[in-house]
């Protein structure tokens, strides 16, 4: 088996993977070993849709001979598409169901039914609930968040019409959109008709078939994922850059350690609400422990940092080794990306493993199901049944020592403040020096981890590379924590890393080169946070005209795919890394990364090497750059008074 | 904005802030909460608490919840190392630091009211602070920002490293026309102590205004800023962002902080970016560069005192045109307000002691030397120190494009164009001109053909397109210039005659001017030969020669087309042009009423006429009067509810000259609904007033209206008026 250091960046991470080596417990890493992936699945050139297969159609290795076909004539080229947009579909879906558990949860806050739970962010409720079209003129805000939740629950099963958060997006993709026929009419439908075109024997066009996925895409990051951020902000408060510390060091070995993991913050709201409990501390203070100490994993981390500074652990990969220290008393896990080898990793230590979600159970892990009716009782019980847990350690505790400072909390209402202040808070200073060429432009680095490639490494490879090169970096997710590790969330390393021009920028408004915007479904927020670039005006008048590019080099999840097309569909050229899953078919390869261009304005790309994946990424910012008129070098404009009297 | 930079203002709002805290608490202790407290003189308030937050601190116990204000907007210190981003709560402390200021400083008027020279534009024998402008002032001098004659202010913070580099960058500064606040000390030095130091004059007349001696007093500096966009750009109290970004892309203003930047400065010049307006330091402070709240960098460090004001220029992003005019003194606006008296007087001209006569007139091309220019009889180095001569200046213009409506034009310039030269003073016009030259500008060499060099060089900038020669000619031999006298006098009487003659009626041609929009953006000014600009400046032949000049300029001829309604003046081609000039935020215009469809008002004009609805009238105030008027407003607020281009029925700005103009009001009775106006301003247009009252069947008109020593309230009004027997109590209901 292979040295830990091969496998991550991250030195708390090979500690760890070491640690379980030495101590024979299976983990993600050690599996991977053992497990290579399936040649064929991997270009995704099989279909399993119906009985009469499944029919495996490899490339040829020695060029393309005979025309590859399934026994019902299906062409290897719809069998990638329709792999390929249930990805989608499945991304979608995920996103969107998380955004739907927000719904109703956030429905039954507004109708005093939850526990635990309250309208925080009243402006921000204003302001959604007129993009929501609803009146608020002299009325309660219980009312209005009524009719808010229930007008975001039907964007759900809306059967026809336009998704309402798209009418966000700047005119011009609205416009391209509507040509294209992908302006989603309700998130479910999307989803389901993606299912259903790829069924056997339906939808047989490849590009017909993505452009329904597509659809399903823009329902998410314009549906799902935007209405969750949105109503997650108003019942959670929409976050503030807040100082938090990140990686396995967090753990402390005389607390109760709790490990958040999943990405619903519903939970993890009411145990930080709960953690603070006099009575929690009581019992915390019976069993002899210092106290209760919370600390996330994965998106729940992500959004338990943004808004209250919590400690996070780690991301992906990181979340077996979390309990491979011997220090965690219990972890929570919720819905997506946990994988089912914590229930055997758990069970060589006295960590339990509770599953809360009715939609996600794990066999080995314990339920206590998670209803907001009873949000508050449920998290001190959970808190309770941990600290019960801290006496029965039995194994020798190892805590890695690192632990990192960073900021996170950056969401589209702070960044306009962080740039102007109270009194002149506005995109402005961010788009002037885009167009002065202090930041040559804005990259989107998101998405997961994968065992297949070095833990973390690419995500900091390729941000380096961007930042070095005056490329401000928005993140979310895995990679928000990867930078985190690395120490790149801090303002301190703009001047270590990043470039003149944008050291210059980070320095001035005292900020890090990269910026935390949250969780995977704060995506969402990077399309917000360029649509007001497009909107503060100068740099065009669609998301595709922006300097700007997006990347998941160490993706993994059907999320990422859905997350990626969207991206693209909104104008945004967009990178991945690892795999790729239509190498399959040269024909559905060629019009995602190309016939998308002329289209959507925006198209995919896949470079394993994250430096090189850069390089396209930077390549692109500057190819828009020029189209802006803004590569080469301005004139200052001195103004006199005939010029002051045509301003408007 | 740099850690460094961000930690100390911080540090610095939080320091000021506990201050204020400390003054808000002696001033309750000491007068109650009740006590009225703020600037002298204004209808603004505290500006800057004003037209950011829309409060109106005139009690003591008004301070309380500004402080509240200022507590939330003030950022605890920043963190040494992984800091939370500080640029914006920076911004942030910088605004509370003027909030908290302006507190002291209202604390402070009461406290000790001698320390400032309230109401005075120079400085007094009791002190040579100034303190914060009154509305007078504030008006008179904001027109010059708003005409363009003043492109914005330099916020002067500590002193030079000795008087004569003070000197030497108020000079430059005055030649970018630009104005000069002065607050602050370093190493116990003071700028506007330096430059009294140097002999240089200060005060508003120079455009060299020493606030006060700390820094507090930046806060006059930046509430000057504030009222101009409340006043002339029609922002509304507590509209923070229109009145910043107005600021910011129409007042050209920065900071010089010459010295060590304290905590304090730092909290000031954070505040003073919310305005666009950046820092440029004469020491090596951290720099912070990139742009987007100010027009371009917000600090520039480390600049040499000989460059700084190109630098500071640069930065704020002003492009100045400076009149080059080859005479031995600096030449500018800036030196308008200058006087020369006493012992610096070395020669004076007219005032009358001597005769003093300036004439324009045309010539034909083949008589006209240009650039000639004589002076006949005795000139500077003829005379002694203190001397009085005779004085007839002729100016002889030719050209193609030039016509005889011209020469007033050009010859009315002759007081500014000459008054601009240092150690020059001018004063009065035609036959009563009065020239003083100072032993500072003799010992530099002027002489009177430098003032036909200025007449020549001046005329031909600003109106090169007009004319294509002119010879000067200066008479100071007695005989000569009575020849010249009698001449001139028979031109005058000539050209009277002309404009007296000319009706609305007689023309198919308006003017326009927008000439405000630079800060007042949806106000148009129509002007008909019978209704001249209501800043006094402009009449319709100033505007057609300007048009002549500058057919891309601020005047501009509307074709008045078909008469929409007589009686008001509405006409079909106004109105098309006052919807597109105004940005469709005007829709119609009436040029001879103030109850239907008013013409706006940018804030600059003389004179603003309400209705008196008991008295069944109108009255009129002009703008030096700040007292009380009948309609129960003073000029100020008047001003504030007309001005910035606002439409308001039964408000009305014009010209003091329009008063007595046929076609003033008509649409509303006239001048025959005048029922009251200040008896200085009745004073001044009385002659005229007198043979008006006659031309309308009452020669005691004048008589008939009240003025401020008989009615103070509308009901005096109407009882003095009734006891007159005034027309207007005969005239049809004016609502």
């Amino acid at each position: 088996m292979a040295d830990g250091k091969e496998k991550s960046i991250d030195k708390a991470t090979v500690e760890l993977i070491d640690k379980a080596q030495r101590e024979d417990i299976s983990t993600v890493f050690s599996r991977a070993d053992t497990l290579k992936p399936c040649p064929i699945g991997v270009e995704e050139s099989c279909c399993k849709i119906c009985s009469m297969g499944p029919c495996r159609m490899p490339r040829s290795r020695k060029g393309e001979g005979t025309r590859r076909v399934g026994v019902c004539g299906a062409t290897v080229d719809t069998v990638v598409a329709r792999n390929f947009a249930r990805k989608v579909a499945a991304g979608s879906a995920a996103h969107s169901d998380h955004a739907r558990e927000v719904v109703i949860t956030f429905l039954k806050t507004a109708r005093g039914e939850s526990q635990g739970f309250s309208i925080k962010d009243e402006i921000k409720l204003l302001e959604v609930a007129l993009d929501f079209g609803i009146n608020i003129e002299k009325r309660d805000v219980k009312d209005i968040a009524i009719e808010l939740g229930e007008k975001a629950l039907n964007e759900f099963g809306k059967q026809s019409g336009e998704l309402i958060y798209a009418g966000k997006a700047p005119l011009r993709r609205q416009e391209i959109w509507r040509k294209l026929g992908v302006l989603p009419r309700g998130i479910d439908r999307e989803i389901v008709e993606v299912m259903h075109r790829t069924h056997m024997g339906v939808d047989q066009d490849y590009r017909h078939i993505l452009q329904q996925a597509a659809r399903a895409a823009i329902a998410d990051g314009w549906g799902g994922s935007m209405i969750s951020t949105e109503l997650q902000d108003i019942m959670f408060g929409t976050p503030v850059p807040v100082l938090g510390s990140i990686n396995l060091g967090v753990l402390k070995e005389d607390h109760v350690n709790v490990v958040v993991h999943g990405h619903e913050p519903l939970l993890p709201e009411m145990l930080v609400a709960a953690s603070r409990d006099p009575g929690i501390r009581e019992l915390t203070e019976k069993v002899g422990a210092k106290g209760v100490n919370l600390a996330g994993m994965c998106c729940s981390a992500n959004e338990i940092l943004m808004r209250h500074g919590i400690p996070c652990a780690g991301n992906f990969l990181q979340q077996e080794l979390a309990l491979v220290t011997g220090a965690v008393e219990l972890m929570t896990v919720d819905v997506q990306c946990q994988m089912q080898g914590l229930a055997s990793v758990a069970e060589c230590f006295h960590t339990k493993l509770i599953t809360t979600s009715d939609r996600a159970m794990i066999e080995g892990a314990e339920h206590v199901e998670f209803h907001p009716e009873q949000g508050l009782d449920i998290a001190k019980r959970i808190l309770a049944m941990a600290i019960e847990n801290y006496p029965n350690r039995r194994h020798a505790v190892y805590i890695p020592a690192e632990s990192q400072d960073m900021v996170a909390g950056f969401s589209h209402e702070t960044i306009t403040y962080l740039l102007g202040g109270l009194f002149r808070a506005s995109y402005r200073p961010l788009n002037d020096n885009i167009a002065n060429g202090r930041i040559r432009g804005v990259a989107g680095v998101v998405g997961c981890n994968n065992v297949r490639t070095q833990h973390d490494a690419a995500h900091l490879a390729m941000i380096r590379e961007l930042i070095r090169n005056d490329v401000l970096v928005l993140t979310t997710g895995c990679s928000a924590m990867a930078c985190g590790k690395a120490g790149l969330l801090t303002p301190e390393a703009a001047h270590l890393h990043a470039g003149g021009g944008l050291a210059e920028v980070c320095e001035a408004i005292g900020i890090p080169p990269v910026l935390h915007l949250g969780s995977c479904v704060d995506n969402s927020r990077i399309l917000i946070a360029a649509t007001a670039m497009v909107k503060e005006g100068g740099l065009g008048d669609d998301l595709s005209d922006l300097p700007a590019a997006g990347a998941a080099p160490e993706w993994m999840s059907e999320k990422a795919i859905s997350i990626g097309q969207y991206f693209v569909a909104s104008g945004i050229f967009t990178v991945f890394g690892t795999t790729w899953p239509t190498l399959g078919s040269e024909n559905v390869t060629e019009h995602l990364f190309r016939e998308y261009e002329d289209m959507y304005k925006g198209m995919w790309a896949f470079e394993q090497d994250p430096v090189k994946a850069a390089g396209l990424m930077i390549a692109h910012i500057d190819k828009k750059r020029k189209a802006l008129g803004i590569d080469k070098g301005r004139e200052r404009v001195l103004f006199d008074m005939a010029m002051r009297r045509a301003m408007e | 904005m740099s850690k460094i930079i961000a930690s100390a203002a911080i540090r610095g709002a939080r320091r000021i802030f506990a201050q204020a805290e400390a003054k808000y608490r002696e001033a309750l202790e000491k007068y109650g909460p009740d006590q009225e407290i703020g600037f002298p003189n204004t209808a603004y308030y505290l500006p800057i608490i004003y037209s950011m937050t829309g409060t109106a601190v005139s009690k003591v116990k008004d301070m309380e919840r500004v402080l509240d204000m200022c507590r939330r907007l003030i950022p605890p210190p920043v963190r040494e190392s992984v800091p939370l981003p500080y640029l914006a709560p920076a911004l942030d402390a910088g605004m509370a630091t003027f909030f908290a200021e302006e507190m002291i400083e209202a604390v402070r008027y009461l406290e000790e009211p001698d320390r400032y020279a309230a109401d005075s534009e120079e400085v007094t024998e009791g002190t040579m602070w100034l303190g914060a402008a009154n509305d007078v002032i504030f008006r008179k001098r904001g027109v010059e920002f708003v005409d363009g004659t003043a492109p914005g202010f330099a916020a002067i913070a500590g002193a030079a490293p000795d008087a004569a580099t003070a000197a030497k960058i108020a000079l430059e500064l005055q030649e970018k026309n630009l104005y000069v606040f002065m607050v602050g000390q370093n190493d116990g030095k003071r700028f506007a102590e330096q430059l009294v130091e140097a002999g240089v004059q200060i005060g508003w007349p120079t455009r060299l205004v020493p606030f006060g001696p700390d820094i507090q007093q930046a806060v006059f500096a930046i509430g000057f800023a504030c009222r101009v966009a409340m006043a002339f750009g029609g922002v509304r109290p507590g509209d923070f962002r229109r009145n910043l970004i107005y600021n910011k892309d129409r007042t050209y203003a920065f900071v010089l902080a010459l010295g060590d930047v304290t905590d304090e400065w730092y909290a000031n010049a954070a505040g003073a970016i919310n305005w666009g307006f950046p820092t440029i330091a004469d020491t090596p402070i951290p720099q912070v560069l990139p742009t987007g709240i100010c027009t371009y960098e917000h600090v520039v460090s480390n600049i040499a005192h000989d460059q700084i004001v190109q630098k500071a220029v640069e930065v704020r992003g002003l492009k100045v045109q400076v009149a080059k005019v080859p005479i031995p003194v600096s030449y500018g606006p800036a030196f308008e307000g200058e006087r020369v008296r006493g012992e610096d007087i070395y020669l004076e001209m007219g005032g009358g002691r001597t005769t003093a006569v300036e004439l324009t007139t045309s010539k034909n091309m083949e008589e006209v030397e240009d650039g000639r220019i004589e002076v006949i009889g005795p000139d500077v180095p003829d005379v002694e120190a203190g001397s009085r001569l005779h004085f007839a200046m002729v100016a002889e213009v030719a050209g193609r494009n030039f016509q005889e409506d011209f020469e007033p034009i050009l010859e009315r310039q002759n007081h500014h164009l000459i008054n601009q030269a240092q150690g020059v003073m001018h004063i009065g016009q035609r036959d009563i001109a009065w020239i003083r030259i100072s032993r500072q500008a003799v010992e530099r060499g002027f002489t009177l053909k430098d003032i036909g060099r200025i007449i020549h060089a001046k005329y031909h900038q600003d109106f090169g397109a007009i004319f294509d020669k002119v010879q000067v000619k200066i008479y100071t031999d007695e005989a000569k210039v009575r020849e010249v006298l009698d001449v001139a006098r028979a031109a005058y009487a000539h050209r009277d005659a002309r404009i007296e003659g000319m009706t609305d009626e007689s023309t198919e041609t308006f003017y326009s001017c927008i000439l405000c929009q630079s800060f007042a953006p949806s106000h148009v000014c129509v002007i008909s030969p019978e209704r001249t600009g209501l800043c006094g400046a402009y009449n319709w032949l100033d505007c057609r020669a300007a048009y002549e000049i500058n057919p891309e300029g601020p005047n501009q001829p509307i074709q008045k087309g078909a008469v929409i309604d007589e009686r008001y003046g509405q006409f079909r081609g106004c109105n098309e042009y006052i919807r597109k000039a105004s940005r469709q935020k005007v829709e119609n215009v009436s040029l001879y009423s103030l109850m239907v469809d008013p013409m706006t008002t940018c804030g600059c004009c003389e004179c603003i006429a309400a209705i008196l609805p008991m008295c069944n009238a109108i009255m009129t105030v002009d703008r030096d009067f700040t007292d009380m008027t009948p309609c129960g407003m003073k000029f100020t607020s008047l001003a504030g509810s007309v001005g910035g281009g606002a439409q308001v029925p039964g408000f009305l700005g014009h010209s003091k000259y329009n008063i007595t103009q046929k076609k003033f009001l008509s649409g509303d009775g006239g001048l025959l609904r005048i029922a009251w106006m200040p008896k200085r301003l009745k004073d001044e247009v009385y002659e005229r007033l007198k043979k008006r009252g006659e031309e309308l069947g009452y020669p005691d008109l004048p008589d008939m209206i009240a003025d401020e020593t008989v009615a103070k309230t509308e009901d005096e009004v109407l009882e003095y008026i009734t006891q007159k027997g005034h027309p207007c109590l005969g005239m049809e209901d004016l609502l």
